[in-house]
């Protein structure tokens, strides 16, 4: 036989696939992170694939800031129903009303960090030994350096300095009761390449990643919708702008793009032209110090 | 578009994050925000350059103490190919973030600074890129602006590579003189060099031939994961999941089950968006077969007349990973293909050193990043090709069992009877 060439989306769905299935055969309880972005949407949609015809067999897990966008609600909502998984809901709002963590004040108030323990408290409260995440290896400099199996103690810390060496396709889950891991699939997938991805298998992804009109205000040179969660600063003055979002987070730290792309295929000639990284271009989040993602890891955020 | 992966390695100072720098630079992979916080940095430190390196550095004590720690992977894309670069710092840990590094590499990229020539680390990962069977070599002579961009200076490092190359086992072994600084040969020919008629490094690697590199003769597919819906439209149900490791399967096919030995026939090979014609690496598919057998995780299917060694007696070469060294009679955990058992060093034959290829043979351990020549005995059949071979079907990994951590790589050579 002719050896044929294998395409890069192929080759990265395949393998994405044996991690998926790696961990479902290799670990007791396993959940899926959703957070109804375009990478988990594409994680969901290769773990749909894993296991066809059967039902994916581990529940997915959104942890809800409560700051939502409701076109992501509400595909979260109906994908989870089209796959007849289970939806486990870790929830910020809940955490902050037992007590367990002290929101931040003012305009400048973000749920980001807030996260971590209401994801941390669902693992445990899940009893889950294993979490998928759609993390990108591309994405920021911490992340270039985590494995593809992220084990976390039961703190859910990461450590840079003593991560498990990654060989061949062969991955060691081994842990001891009350450690998990962080698992990557799409750790090998670029932005261009999800991009890439939704438009050639047809995946539909939340509205708000396409042009739209919407009110926003300007603020630290980024585009942040104007929502219920945001306070708005003495001088900062709406305005409707053409605008898609190529992240989807807390809606209170992240921004929008000026863009008249409609379509996936839109998006990529967009993305093979920008000159600014997504999390940089739209991340409040990220821009805390130049260490603040791996700080951040290591406390336990994915 | 197809994907390279390939690892580079270098020693300190040879300009390696400089030049991935530069092609992430060239190939317009680097952004107006990454380069900007580059530029910073550089300003904060008293660099009169933008200091590429920067860009490569991701954490905050590998640039508080201007080292890099760990494998680090990139990604860049040309019009041709989607490249992947798992880059492996040269002095800590060197042979460990090498070996892992190299394991999944169609190609490997070894740095030689034009003034100092061959070092011991040239030697080493060029031993290392042998060892893992890495298909294809690069030696790029860097820092060519120093020496006066002179081609002695390249010709007498090609000469000697070459000669202690001969000892190793290098399918395909290609030399370019660079300057990583200036981007000379990297992206686009040097002025500086016009005697060099070779390619530039952009243009090998976008388009080295890689198709073949994959073993499409002799099949084998790992039983990853049994899929039954269980569920009304479905009932009847039952397909093994996993990655082709080697060969192509088609429906109809007769094939073979280990550890059973039972033969049926492929009934037919599922994915999400239809039924496959054929299958091959390295595709993730789901197999059905004609009749109803026992099979699970960690069964292989394989054709009779082609079929893996089922064994519980390797022989191998062994990467070790750990402080804690490896030492005759101790027991491991092993993980080979989708198999996981346990496994007892029954001996250690000899410790390779890589910078001589000398063999000791009075070895008694393999410490931290120590190669060695090692028997084992499994405590179940695994069913393994040389790696040579079969790099899937013939790599396997150790695990310490109390503390559950990666001890060490092997690339088994073969069943030790």
């Amino acid at each position: 036989m002719k050896a044929a060439q294998v395409p890069h989306l192929d080759a990265l769905e395949a393998e994405s696939i044996h991690i998926i299935r790696e961990v479902a055969a290799e670990f007791e309880r396993p959940v899926m992170l959703f957070s109804g972005g375009k990478d988990s949407i594409v994680m969901l949609r290769l773990a749909e694939k894993a296991f066809h015809p059967a039902r994916i067999p581990f529940p997915v897990m959104h942890v809800d800031t409560g700051h939502n966008f409701d076109e992501v609600i509400d595909y979260r909502d109906r994908r989870i129903a089209e796959l007849g998984v289970n939806l486990v809901v870790a929830s910020v709002q809940a955490a902050i009303d037992a007590g367990r963590v002290v929101e931040e004040t003012g305009p400048r108030a973000s749920r980001n960090k807030l996260q971590t323990v209401a994801l941390l408290d669902g693992l445990t409260d899940g009893g889950f030994d294993a979490a998928f995440g759609g993390g990108r290896r591309d994405e920021e400099k911490a992340r270039a350096k985590e494995r593809i199996y992220s084990f976390r103690d039961e703190f859910g810390q990461w450590d840079p300095k003593n991560q498990r060496p990654e060989l061949w396709s062969l991955y060691n889950g081994r842990h001891r009761r009350g450690e998990h891991i962080r698992v990557f699939p799409i750790s090998n997938w670029t932005e261009m390449d999800v991009w890439q991805y939704i438009e050639r298998e047809g995946i539909e992804i939340p509205s708000i990643y396409y042009a739209h009109r919407r009110e926003i205000v300007r603020r630290d040179g980024m585009l942040l919708a104007v929502t219920p969660y945001l306070t708005l600063l003495p001088d900062e003055q709406p305005e409707e702008l053409l605008v898609r979002f190529r992240t989807v987070g807390d809606a209170t730290c992240t921004g929008a793009v000026e863009s008249p792309a409609a379509t996936a295929a839109e998006v990529i000639v967009e993305v093979a032209a920008s000159r600014i990284t997504e999390r940089g271009a739209t991340r409040a989040d990220d821009r805390i110090s130049e260490a603040g993602m791996e700080d951040r890891k290591r406390e336990g955020y994915f | 578009m197809e994907m390279l992966r390939f690892a580079t390695a270098g020693s300190v100072d040879d300009g390696k994050s400089t030049l991935i720098g530069r092609l992430l630079l060239d190939s317009k992979q680097i952004f107006e925000d990454q380069l900007e916080a580059v530029e910073r940095t550089s300003r904060e430190k008293g660099f009169d350059y933008t200091n590429l390196a920067l860009l490569t550095d991701g954490l905050r004590s590998e640039r508080e103490q201007g080292i890099t720690i760990d494998v680090a992977y990139r990604y860049f894309a040309t019009p041709q190919r989607k490249f992947i670069i798992a880059d492996t710092p040269g002095h800590v840990q060197y042979t460990r973030n090498m070996v892992t590094g190299a394991s999944t590499a169609d190609l490997a990229l070894v740095l030689i600074d034009a003034r100092k020539g061959i070092v011991e680390q040239s030697r080493r990962h060029a031993v290392i890129a042998s060892l893992l069977r890495v298909p294809h070599l690069v030696l790029c002579v860097n820092k060519m602006d120093l020496v006066d961009w002179d081609q002695r200076v390249f010709d007498d490092i090609c000469a000697e590579f070459t000669e202690f190359a001969a000892k190793l086992d290098i399918p395909d072994l290609t030399f370019i003189p660079i300057s990583a600084l200036n981007g000379d040969n990297v992206t686009t020919h040097s002025e500086h060099m016009p005697w060099f008629g070779g390619p530039t490094l952009l243009y090998h690697l976008e388009h080295l031939y890689i198709a073949s590199d994959r073993n499409l003769i002799d099949p084998r597919f790992p039983v990853q994961y049994v899929i039954r819906p269980m569920s009304d439209r479905h009932h009847d149900y039952r397909g093994y999941a996993g990655q082709v490791a080697g060969g192509v399967f088609r429906p109809g096919d007769e094939v073979m089950v280990l550890p059973s030995g039972l033969t049926t026939t492929i009934a037919s090979i599922d994915t999400f968006d239809g039924p496959l014609d054929e299958a091959f690496p390295p595709m993730s598919v789901t197999i059905r077969l004609a009749d109803d057998l026992d099979v699970s995780r960690g069964d292989m299917i394989c054709r009779t007349r082609n079929a893996p060694t089922a064994t519980q007696d390797l022989d191998a070469m062994v990467c070790w990973f750990h402080e804690r060294p490896m030492a005759e009679r101790v027991t491991y955990g092993i993980k080979h293909t989708t198999n996981s058992a346990r496994c007892q060093v029954r001996d250690l034959q000899y410790r390779l050193d890589i910078n001589t290829l000398s063999r000791d043979d009075s070895a008694g351990q393999l410490h931290m990043n120590d190669i060695g020549r090692v028997q084992l005995r499994v405590t179940a059949p695994l069913f393994v090709d040389e790696y040579r071979r079969n790099q899937t079907t013939g790599s396997f990994i150790l695990i310490d069992e109390s503390t559950h951590e990666t001890v060490g790589a092997g690339m088994i050579i073969g069943t030790g009877d």
